[in-house]
């Protein structure tokens, strides 16, 4: 075809010119000849098949939409539902089918009754969505809004309404500190998820459970390719792959239990956290005041969202979880166990008590709650009694380093762990803490005030519970869980799950343990235990230690008089308690902020709390009096 | 003609620019109309198309300043362009950088994708090779070219980047056949790639089979793997002759074609400009082949001519890849459209490449 000519062995420039000149031309040829094959195929495209590739791209526009998963339901250990999905309406919008949106709007405005709020976050959601994307405008639409539109359905291009399952908390405001609510995602939340899950979806686990838990309840988003015509209709479904339902989770909590405490501890401010210290299982965890959560979950008003943020007691603060409070004598037990395991003190150490305590060198007295003192008591008898005297003494004898030490082993200082966000730390004070947070030395008077739970020392409602349920059940620390079993789609039952442990105590001496346990059953049992007016009717035999928080510093030598201070500067009642005794299965914690006395005011509530849950546990049984 | 004599009175460095007016002016038609297809294609985002204009005036900087080198100059260069490139690649497989993939190499002030030199450096190392060489090649010298060439393809093929590979392969294969391959042996190996075809596929990688079945049968995975396809043609298809107008696609604007801006804007082009704007785009493209092809037949020696026209070839290898891409009458694989498709380093390979041609231009006999 091609002649190569020239003389073997010899290099000829001309002739390798006409060589490449001939191979460039055929190469133009078959480029030629491969462009108009290529162009043919355009034409083929855009000519011959225009119609049919038109109709596609206009008319029968083929879409991928979400197929939401349904959220898990929650429940209480009991059985009962306490955050379930229900038939909803909601108004939405494709923008991409809208001409003016303004006008539109303004039109919707009277039929569904929109207001500014629903307008503003339709146009702040409108930025996470494709334009062939319905945009929700309004949640939860009345029925009479639904008939109201539905009729003039014609007149609203690009509006619809589309049915969904919405989150509802039957039990309001009760459960709100421990399952939180869902609520329409922002921005952080857009850019933390993972956009093909949560492609169809609306709101998202905020606080609580619902945050904690929020992989497990979302579930799984699945798929569906629609034909659609040109007014978003769907003509046939393609293709179909189904959602994977997110897990049904059972808390811990027994809302009767819950409601209990709740009714009990009335219209003040305070927190209730009960825990099964056979298992760190959270029996209940109330904070009051609390607000309702199905507020949230279709976008809060502004004003009234402002309303909750300022109202009394301030109801968005989880106190159970991030109230700090100074323990008081609740701290007792656990000092006076620090001082029987190190040795510093034993069974049969005694100390006078005459109602002031002094250190070498210091004129500032110490007192006792009782004017005069106790006289002589040991550690059983001042745990009973309440007697300051012989923990200063203690806590001077241990030293604040050594008494910390002792006591973070209980979980002071640190979160619990337990299954919500948001928890706080509380303060267990040492050297080292002083000087990293205040960066000033370490007074000995300050030593003697941590010894009754006084001065720096700061604990939450739950670290006070999981403290007790650690002291009752041998020294193992559970990370306390308010998820007690969950259950994924398609299972029959669900799977139970086990707090787990984030201590052992190390235990020196059982009989040490007994002591300090002893002490606390005779705060409620004893001739002179500072609760024993609780025993009375009580069906268990119960444990316990009252506390008082200082929120108000008194001068030298002024009377507390409760009715003299004023309500906000009056003190806390705290009370920690077990029951029953030789066998406990529940530990719990009160908080009554400005209660005034741990034993007349917090005792009451935890008996109330103790019973409600041991009625159902056990069964009825008369505790014995001693 | 007329600035001959100037060019030869002034030393290169300093002198009036040894440009080809003709293939700038080609050049330049194709990316201003690039640009302007990129604005839209990118949703109308005035920034993507000023860091697009960047890239292809640095590109431009790099053709000004390659024309100025004579040809001797860059075949002395030739075989350490070539080594460099091979110990990049090398290095890239040890320490590269990039998204699952191994293309990049951290250079510290910029990433830079030594798959890219290879597109220049082998024609430039075959042609370099087969220069003193008596034409046509024998056995020994093109199975000595083979190796040239398969050596960096295996390598980027590796990284794993088909398109790339593919086209440094082409880019050599066409200077060798420049070269007088004979026709015997250019079959034979058509034959030979036919029957190992099945082979291929074997070795294959995961995701280029499935491009490879998707491109068989797109309707299969309308979701996933066929997805590009089936909505590029629909943009192609639904542009007809004059197009949807310029930021009127409503297939590309929707979103539902995937890589728009990259190696499927020719869809975008297609769906707004119509069969129009494709045919004027394959003539311009069609045009700077014509002028290579006629740089090369005028260029002082062979080295020089071999390596003009296989530049010039290989730019239609491109064009034709990433047609029938678009168009779905090839398989998707990574080749961006010249000098259109968003992207810095081969805007700048190309017009390096153009920089070659020119400086080959400069220094062509006067046989007139």
């Amino acid at each position: 075809m091609i002649s190569y000519g020239g003389r073997p062995g010899i290099k000829d420039p001309n002739d390798e010119k006409r060589l490449f000149d001939q191979r460039a031309w055929v190469a133009f040829l078959v480029i030629c000849l491969c462009l108009i094959a290529l162009l043919s195929r355009y034409v083929w495209l855009q000519v011959s098949s225009h119609d049919d590739f038109s109709t596609r791209s206009e008319n029968n526009r083929v879409s991928v939409r979400p197929v939401v998963p349904n959220r898990g339901l929650i429940y209480d250990r009991r059985g009962r539902v306490i955050a379930e999905n229900v038939p909803a309406y909601r108004l939405e919008i494709i923008p991409e089918k809208v001409d003016d949106l303004e006008a539109l709007l303004n039109k919707l405005t009277p039929l569904v009754d929109l207001d500014e709020d629903d307008i503003e976050n339709f146009q702040d959601s409108r930025r996470h969505f494709r334009v062939f994307d319905g945009v929700p405008l309004k949640m939860d639409l009345s029925e009479e809004q639904v008939a109201r539109f539905s009729v003039n359905q014609h007149l609203f291009e690009g509006a619809y309404v589309v049915p969904y399952l919405s989150r509802h908390y039957p039990y309001g405001d009760l459960l709100t500190h421990v399952i939180g609510y869902v609520s329409r995602m922002d921005d952080d939340d857009v850019a933390s998820v993972d956009e093909g899950n949560y492609r169809g979806t609306n709101v998202i686990g905020k606080i609580g459970i619902e945050q904690f838990h929020e992989t497990e309840l979302h579930g799984t988003s699945g798929f569906e390719r629609v034909e659609t015509n040109v007014s978003g209709r769907v003509l046939q479904v393609l293709e179909r792959q189904d959602a994977v339902p997110g897990q049904d989770l059972v808390l811990s909590i027994d809302v009767a239990v819950q409601q209990v405490a709740w009714d009990a501890i009335g219209d003040r401010p305070g927190s209730v956290v009960a825990i099964d210290p056979t298992d760190g299982s959270v029996i209940a965890m109330v904070s009051k005041p609390a607000y309702d959560p199905n507020l949230f979950v279709h976008g809060i008003a502004h004003k009234a969202y402002q309303e909750i943020l300022n109202g009394p007691g301030r109801p968005l603060f989880n106190r159970a979880l991030r109230g700090g409070y100074e323990p008081g004598s609740t701290l007792k037990p656990f000092v006076g166990l620090a001082g029987l395991e190190t040795g510093v003190v034993d069974e049969n150490t005694r100390v006078f008590s005459n109602g002031k305590f002094y250190i070498a060198g210091y004129g500032r007295p110490y007192r006792d709650w009782k004017p005069g003192g106790h006289g002589w008591v040991t550690i059983v008898t001042a745990l009973e009694q309440s007697v300051n005297t012989y923990f200063y003494q203690l806590a001077m004898n241990l030293g604040i380093d050594r008494m910390h030490d002792y006591l973070a082993q209980f979980g002071f200082g640190e979160t619990t762990g337990i299954d919500v966000p948001g928890e706080g730390k509380g303060v267990l004070p040492s050297r080292e803490w002083k000087r990293a947070a205040q960066n000033k030395p370490w007074y000995p008077g300050e030593t003697v005030i941590a010894g009754i739970g006084q001065g720096f020392n700061v604990v939450t409602p739950v670290q006070l519970a999981n403290a007790v349920a650690t002291l009752v059940n041998g020294g193992k620390r559970y990370e306390p869980r308010l998820l007690y079993a969950s259950k994924e789609a398609g299972n029959e039952r669900a799977q139970q799950q086990e707090a787990p442990v984030a201590f052992q105590v190390p235990v020196v001496n059982p009989h040490d343990w007994e002591l300090v346990r002893e002490g606390m059953e005779r705060v409620v049992n004893g001739p002179r235990g500072t609760a024993r007016a609780i025993t009375k009717g009580a069906h268990y035999r119960m444990a316990g230690k009252s506390g008082t928080a200082q929120v108000f510093q008194l001068a030298q030598n002024e009377k507390y008089v409760a009715k003299n201070v004023a309500q906000h500067l009056r003190d806390h009642a705290l009370f920690v308690a077990f029951a029953p005794v030789d066998a406990p299965r529940i530990a719990v914690a009160v908080i009554l902020e400005h209660g005034g006395g741990g034993s007349t005011d917090a005792a009451p509530v935890a008996k109330e709390v103790i019973e409600a849950w041991l009625d159902q546990e056990i069964g009825r049984q008369t505790g014995e009096q001693p | 003609m007329s600035l001959g004599w100037l060019n030869r009175m002034i030393p290169g460095w300093i002198g009036l620019p040894r440009l080809d007016p003709v293939l700038l002016s080609f050049l330049l038609a194709i990316i201003g109309f690039g640009l302007v297809v990129l604005y839209s294609a990118s949703g109308q985002d005035m920034g993507m198309v000023e860091r697009q204009g960047i890239r292809l005036g640095v590109g431009l900087a790099a053709m000004f300043t390659i024309s100025q080198v004579p040809p001797r100059i860059l075949k002395a260069w030739t075989p350490w362009l070539y080594g460099i490139g091979i110990a990049m690649l090398v290095a890239t497989w040890v320490l590269g950088v990039g998204r699952g993939t191994q293309r990049w190499l951290d250079l510290g002030l910029f990433r830079f994708q030594p798959s890219e030199l290879m597109k220049l450096a082998v024609p430039m190392m075959v042609a370099w090779y087969l220069h003193p060489k008596i034409l046509p090649p024998t056995w020994k010298v093109v199975l000595v070219s083979l190796g040239i060439l398969m050596v960096p393809t295996w390598l980027i093929y590796h990284q794993p980047d088909l398109g790339t590979a593919l086209l440094v392969a082409a880019s050599g294969m066409l200077t060798l056949y420049l070269a007088g391959l004979r026709w015997k042996i250019l079959f034979g190996f058509a034959g030979l790639a036919a029957a190992a075809a099945p082979v291929l596929w074997l070795v294959m990688k995961e995701y280029q089979r499935n491009r490879v079945r998707t491109f068989l049968n797109p309707e299969a995975d309308p979701l996933g793997h066929g997805w590009n396809i089936i909505q590029s043609k629909i943009a192609v298809g639904s542009g007809g002759i004059t197009g949807k107008g310029w930021l009127n696609g409503t297939q590309s604007h929707l979103e539902f074609i995937p890589e728009r801006h990259t190696d499927f804007i020719l869809a975008v082009l297609s769906e707004e400009f119509g069969l129009i704007g494709v045919c004027l785009l394959m003539i311009a493209y069609l045009l700077v082949i014509a002028r290579g092809l006629y740089i090369a037949s005028i260029a002082r020696d062979t080295g020089s001519r071999l390596l003009a026209g296989s530049l010039s070839l290989t730019l239609f290898v491109y064009v034709l890849v990433n047609g029938g891409m678009v168009s779905g009458v090839l398989p998707v694989v990574g080749v961006p459209l010249p000098l259109i498709s968003y992207g810095g380093t081969s805007a700048v390979t190309l017009l390096s490449g153009f920089g070659i041609m020119m400086s080959i231009y400069a220094h062509r006999k006067f046989i007139r």
